[in-house]
C-alpha cells in the first residue's frame, strides 16, 4: 500500500536544528501544531533559575504573528482591541486582549507598531479570519507571518549584558514595550523589550532563514553570563509568579466557549488596565462600558496558599508537603467556609518566592487583596482544603523588569 | 570614658552573624527595640562574601545552604529581602581509576549511573533514602524545639521529654534501633550495612565528618550523616543549594528583613565585655569605651568568648566554667578560594560540562579518608585531604567576571593545633598540598590560578572570631548536642546571669546555615 504524504513529525521551528539536540529527555509538547520543548534537561529547576538569576533563551517562535500594513491599520486595529492603538507610537508595543461583541475575551497578544503603518500582531491562536472579519472595508494588508517569523525570548537580569554584546542599538535606552529595528552580529531582527515572564527581558524576532545563525550567536555570547535554553515548563513557573494570563488554560476563548459561563471579560482576567474608556468605537464597547459601570461578577487574582495549613494537611498522612515541581494547569475548587466561591486555573511552588502559588477566577466579593478563601489539594487520593489568601497579582515585579 | 548612649534598647545582640541577625529580627518582629553590634565592617559572621581578589566574589567561609529553616524564611520573608537559592545539582567523585562516580539531579541517571559500578548498591540507595528519610522525619521536630533536659523535673522538661517521647514511640521498633545505631555508630560502619562500593561509601560518609575531629571510622560520626537527608525532607521547599552572590547576600537579607522589622544594626562595633550587676545583665561596653545600656544582652559568639571572654568569670559559678572550658572546639578544617582564568579539566570527565555545575568530592575511598584523619591526628594537615570542591560561577555567573570562575574548595583536614603552630609557611605548604591534590584529578588547576586565598582554622578564628576555627562554634558531636550544647548548665540559651542569653551554633541545634538557635532563643527570650 502507498504510504501517505503525511509529515512523521509535528511541525518544527526555525530553531529546531539547534533546541532538537538539547532535549535530553524527549520532552517536547505541542504549541500551535509545533512541537516545541518542554524542558531540556529531565528537570526544569536550572531552566527557570537562569530566568530569574542570570538569562533564560526560549523559542517562542510558535506565537501567531500577523502584519498589518497600510493606511487604515490603526483603524483596523483600534477597532478590534481594547487599548487605544491610536495613541500607539513608532517603536512601541502594546499588550492587548480582543473581545467580542459582547465584551468577552477572544484572544490576548501584543501589538507592535514597525513604523507608521505597519503593526506585528502576536496572538496564541489563529487570527486571520476575525481580522480580515474586522478590515471589512478598510485599505489594509493582512499577512499571516507565522511561519517564516522565528522569535526567540532572552529573559532574565543578564539578557541586557548579553545582547548588547551583540547589536549596535543602545539597549539601555530602549524603554520598556518598545523596539529597536537592528541587527544582530549582521543578522536584521526586530528587538522588542517584552517578554512572558515578569523579568527584565527582550524577545528577538527575525526571519526563518537566519534563525540559526541568531541562535548561535547568543548561545556564544551569551555562555560567560551563564545564558541557559529554557522549556515551556520553566516559562510557565514564570509567567505564574508575573500573574500573566494563558490563553486555554486560564480562560476560553470566546470564540470557542462551548457556553457562556465559559468566557470571560478583560475586568474578569485582570486586565481592567487594558480596556480605554475613552477610545472610539470597538468590539465589545458598549458590554464592557456597562461592565465597568456595574462592576464585574468575577475577579482573577493570585492565591498565596498557607504553608502551615498545607504541612498540617499532610502531616496528617505523616508526610511533609509534596509540591509540583511543574506548574500544573487543572483546575481546583476554591471555596470560602466549605462554600465554594472560585476555581484556580493554575498553580506552582514557586522556588524563587518560596510560596505555594495559584492563579485563580473567584467571585465577589472574595477577591478583595487580602481576603481568606480555601484552595482545594489532593493528599494521598483525599480531597482536602489548605487555607490560601488572595493576592493582588502580579506575585512578582522586579524594579529591574522596567529599569 | 564616653558618655552612655542615649538610646535605649530592649536587647543587644551581640555578633552580626546569621544566627545573631535572625534573632535579632525576631526579636524586633516581637516589638523589642534591638540592637546587632558585629565587630567586623560586613555582616555576616562566617557567612560572608568578600572580593578577595578585583572582580571575583567568595563565600568567603561557609559556601551552601542546606538548612536554612523554612518557618525562618518564610516568618523573615527572605525571598523579598534578597534570597534566592539556585540550584547544585550534582556531585561527581573522581575516582583513582580515572573513572568517576557522580550522583546527578535526576535519580533515574543517578541510578543507572551507581548500576555501572555495584548493582546491588543502586537498589540499596532506594531503600536506604527511604529509611533515612524516616529517619530525618523523627529527628526533624527536634531542631525546631526547646531541648529538655531529660535529668530535669521542670514542668516545660517533662512536657519537652513527653512530646519527643510519643514521637519517637510512632517510630516503630525497627526505626528506633536504626535510629539508635545512627546516634552510635561510625558512618562507614554504618554505611558498610547497606553498600558495597568502596567510593561511594567514602562520598556518603564525607558528609558525617564535616566541620569534626572524626574519621570516617569514628563512632559518632553516622549522627552527622543524619544532617544532610534533614535538608533533604525540605526538598519540596527547595532550600538547598547555592545562594546568589554568596552566602554572605544570605546574611544580607536576613539584616534587611531585620532592619524593616527595626533593629538596628552596627558594624565595625567590636563588644569588649558584658556589664554585670547584682547577678543581671546591664549592658555592654564597646573596645571604644562606649557604654550601651540594655536589660536584655545576647551573644551570638561561640560559648567560650559568650562565657569566658565577655564575663568575668566570678560572675559564672566555677561548675559552669569547668564545663565551658572542657567544651570541644578543634577546628578541623580549612578553605581554599581561588580565582580562575577558567574551568579545570577533570581527567575523569574531560572538557566544560554540566559537571561543573555541580559538586566535586575528593573522596575516592574510606581508606583515603581515614588516612586524611591519620596526618591530623598526629598533628599535621592532611597531605591528600578530602575536599568538597564547587565553582559558584558556574551557578551564578556575577560571582567572577565574564569567562572566569571562582572555585571554592572546602578541605578536611586542617588541624587547628597543628604541631608547632600555624604560621604563612605552613598556611602556603597546606595550600600546595590542597592544590597538588586537586591536580592529581585536574592536572591544569595550577596554569589556571590567577589568586589563591588559604584559610587555615587560624586564620578562620582570627578573621571571624569562631575559636579554634570550629566552624560549628563547637563540635557536633553527640555529647555537645541537644540539652548539653554547651553546657548541662547552661542549654536552652539562657546564663546563670540574668538577661544574658546566647543564640549561636554553639547552642541547640548546631551548625550550618540554619538559623534555628537564633529563632529559638528569641522565642525563649520573648516568652
Amino acid at each position: 500500500m502507498p504510504s501517505a504524504a503525511v509529515a512523521q513529525t509535528l511541525k518544527t521551528t526555525p530553531f529546531h536544528a539547534r533546541t532538537a539536540p538539547l532535549v535530553r529527555a524527549q520532552t517536547w509538547r505541542r504549541w500551535a501544531g509545533y512541537q516545541v520543548a518542554s524542558a531540556y534537561e529531565p528537570h526544569p529547576d536550572r531552566e527557570y533559575a537562569a530566568v530569574r538569576s542570570a538569562a533564560a533563551l526560549l523559542d517562542v517562535s510558535p506565537l501567531y504573528k500577523y502584519r498589518i500594513s497600510g493606511p487604515d491599520a490603526v483603524r483596523l486595529l483600534d477597532r478590534m482591541v481594547t487599548r487605544d492603538v491610536s495613541k500607539c507610537r513608532v517603536g512601541q508595543v502594546l499588550y492587548t486582549p480582543w473581545c467580542d461583541a459582547h465584551g468577552k475575551v477572544i484572544d490576548d497578544g501584543t501589538i507592535s507598531r514597525l513604523d507608521e503603518r505597519t503593526f506585528r500582531l502576536t496572538s496564541a491562536e489563529p487570527n486571520l479570519r476575525w481580522l480580515s472579519m474586522n478590515s471589512v472595508g478598510l485599505d489594509v494588508a493582512i499577512e499571516d507571518v507565522s511561519e517564516r517569523t522565528g522569535a526567540l525570548a532572552l529573559q532574565g537580569p543578564l539578557s541586557r549584558a548579553i545582547l548588547q554584546q551583540l547589536t549596535p542599538a543602545d539597549l539601555s535606552a530602549l524603554k520598556y514595550f518598545r523596539l529597536v529595528h537592528t541587527t544582530v552580529r549582521e543578522i536584521p531582527v526586530t528587538i522588542s523589550r517584552t517578554g512572558y515572564t515578569g523579568d527584565l527581558g527582550y524577545e528577538i524576532w527575525v526571519d526563518a532563514d537566519r534563525a540559526v545563525p541568531l541562535w548561535d550567536a547568543l548561545i556564544e555570547a551569551g555562555t560567560p553570563y551563564g545564558i541557559t535554553p529554557a522549556g515551556i515548563w520553566a516559562l510557565d513557573l514564570a509567567r505564574i509568579e508575573a500573574g500573566l494570563v494563558m490563553l486555554d488554560v486560564d480562560y476560553y476563548s470566546a470564540h470557542r466557549a462551548m457556553i457562556e459561563d465559559q468566557k470571560s471579560s478583560p475586568f474578569e482576567l485582570n486586565l481592567a488596565w487594558t480596556v480605554s474608556a475613552d477610545k472610539g468605537p470597538h468590539n465589545g464597547r458598549r458590554a464592557l462600558r456597562a461592565e465597568r459601570a456595574r462592576g464585574s461578577a468575577w475577579g482573577f487574582v493570585g492565591l498565596d496558599v498557607d504553608w502551615e495549613s498545607l504541612e498540617k494537611i499532610y502531616a496528617e498522612r505523616k508526610l511533609p508537603p509534596q509540591l509540583p515541581t511543574v506548574a500544573w494547569r487543572t483546575s481546583a475548587p476554591v471555596s470560602k467556609d466549605g462554600r465554594q466561591v472560585g476555581y484556580a486555573t493554575s498553580g506552582c511552588w514557586s522556588p524563587l518566592l518560596k510560596k505555594y502559588l495559584a492563579l485563580a477566577h473567584v467571585t465577589a466579593p472574595h477577591f478583595q487583596p487580602g481576603a481568606a478563601v480555601e484552595l482545594e489539594v489532593t493528599v494521598e487520593h483525599r480531597h482536602q482544603r489548605a487555607n490560601a489568601v488572595v493576592w493582588q497579582l502580579p506575585f512578582f515585579d522586579p524594579p529591574r523588569k522596567k529599569a | 570614658m564616653s558618655a552612655p548612649d542615649s538610646r535605649r534598647y530592649d536587647a543587644i545582640v551581640i555578633g552580626g552573624g546569621h544566627n545573631g541577625l535572625v534573632c535579632a529580627a525576631y526579636l524586633a518582629r516581637a516589638g523589642r527595640k534591638t540592637l546587632v553590634l558585629e565587630r567586623r565592617p560586613l555582616v555576616g559572621g562566617a557567612a560572608v562574601t568578600e572580593q578577595v581578589f578585583p572582580g571575583f566574589k567568595f563565600s568567603v567561609f561557609s559556601y551552601v545552604v542546606s538548612l536554612l529553616r523554612p518557618e525562618i524564611i518564610r516568618d523573615l520573608d527572605l525571598p523579598s529581602h534578597g534570597l534566592q537559592i539556585l540550584p547544585l545539582e550534582s556531585t561527581v567523585t573522581p575516582l583513582d581509576n580515572g573513572d568517576y562516580l557522580a550522583a546527578w539531579a535526576d535519580p533515574d541517571e543517578t541510578r543507572r549511573e551507581l548500576v555501572r559500578h555495584s548493582p546491588r548498591d543502586a537498589e540499596a540507595a532506594i531503600e536506604f533514602g527511604r529509611l533515612m528519610h524516616h529517619m530525618a522525619m523523627a529527628v526533624k521536630p527536634i531542631l525546631g524545639m526547646v531541648p529538655p533536659d531529660p535529668s530535669s523535673l521542670a514542668p516545660s522538661d517533662l512536657r519537652g521529654l513527653l512530646k519527643l517521647g510519643g514521637h519517637l514511640r510512632t517510630l516503630g521498633a525497627e526505626r528506633f534501633h536504626a535510629l539508635y545505631k545512627l546516634m552510635t555508630m561510625s558512618s562507614a560502619d554504618y554505611l558498610d550495612e547497606w553498600y558495597e562500593f568502596d567510593p561511594l561509601k567514602a562520598t556518603k560518609s564525607a558528609s558525617g565528618i564535616i566541620g569534626t575531629f572524626l574519621g570516617p571510622r569514628s563512632p559518632g560520626s553516622a549522627y552527622v550523616l543524619l544532617h544532610h537527608y534533614m535538608g533533604e525532607i525540605d526538598g519540596a521547599f527547595r532550600a538547598w543549594g547555592f545562594q546568589k552572590g554568596g552566602t554572605g547576600a544570605i546574611s544580607e537579607a536576613i539584616a534587611s528583613s531585620a532592619r524593616a522589622l527595626g533593629a538596628e544594626i552596627r558594624t565595625n562595633a567590636p563588644v569588649e565585655r558584658v556589664l554585670v550587676g547584682d547577678g543581671r545583665v546591664r549592658g555592654v561596653v564597646l573596645d571604644n569605651g562606649d557604654e550601651i545600656a540594655a536589660p536584655i544582652v545576647v551573644s551570638g559568639l561561640d560559648p567560650r568568648r559568650t562565657f569566658l571572654q565577655l564575663i568575668e568569670r566570678k560572675e559564672l559559678p566555677d561548675d559552669l566554667v569547668e564545663e565551658v572550658e572542657r567544651y570541644k572546639f578543634r577546628g578541623s578544617s580549612g578553605k581554599v578560594n581561588l580565582a580562575l582564568n577558567g574551568l579545570p579539566d577533570f581527567t575523569c570527565l574531560p572538557g566544560v560540562g554540566p559537571h561543573h555545575r555541580g559538586a566535586f568530592s575528593i573522596s575516592p575511598s574510606v581508606e583515603y579518608l581515614e588516612r586524611a584523619y591519620d596526618d591530623a591526628k598526629y598533628g599535621s594537615f592532611s597531605r591528600n585531604p578530602y575536599m568538597d570542591i564547587v565553582f559558584p560561577s558556574m551557578i551564578d555567573p556575577g560571582m567572577a567576571p565574564p569567562g572566569k570562575h571562582v572555585m571554592s574548595v572546602f578541605v578536611q583536614y586542617a588541624p587547628y593545633n597543628v604541631t608547632g603552630g600555624w604560621d604563612d609557611v605552613k598556611r602556603e605548604a597546606f595550600g600546595d598540598a590542597v592544590v597538588k591534590t586537586i591536580a592529581r584529578y585536574a592536572p591544569n588547576i595550577e596554569s589556571l590560578i590567577l589568586h589563591r586565598q588559604v584559610l587555615t582554622p587560624a586564620d578562620i578564628e582570627r578573621i571571624t572570631g569562631l575559636s579554634e576555627g570550629n566552624i560549628f562554634q563547637g563540635e557536633l558531636a553527640l555529647h555537645q548536642l541537644f540539652f548539653l550544647r554547651p553546657a548541662a548548665k547552661s542549654a536552652k540559651y539562657r546564663t546563670p546571669i540574668k538577661g544574658y542569653w546566647q543564640c549561636g551554633a554553639g547552642t541547640h541545634p548546631g551548625g550550618g546555615i540554619m538559623g534555628a538557635s537564633g529563632r529559638l532563643a528569641a522565642m525563649e527570650i520573648v516568652s
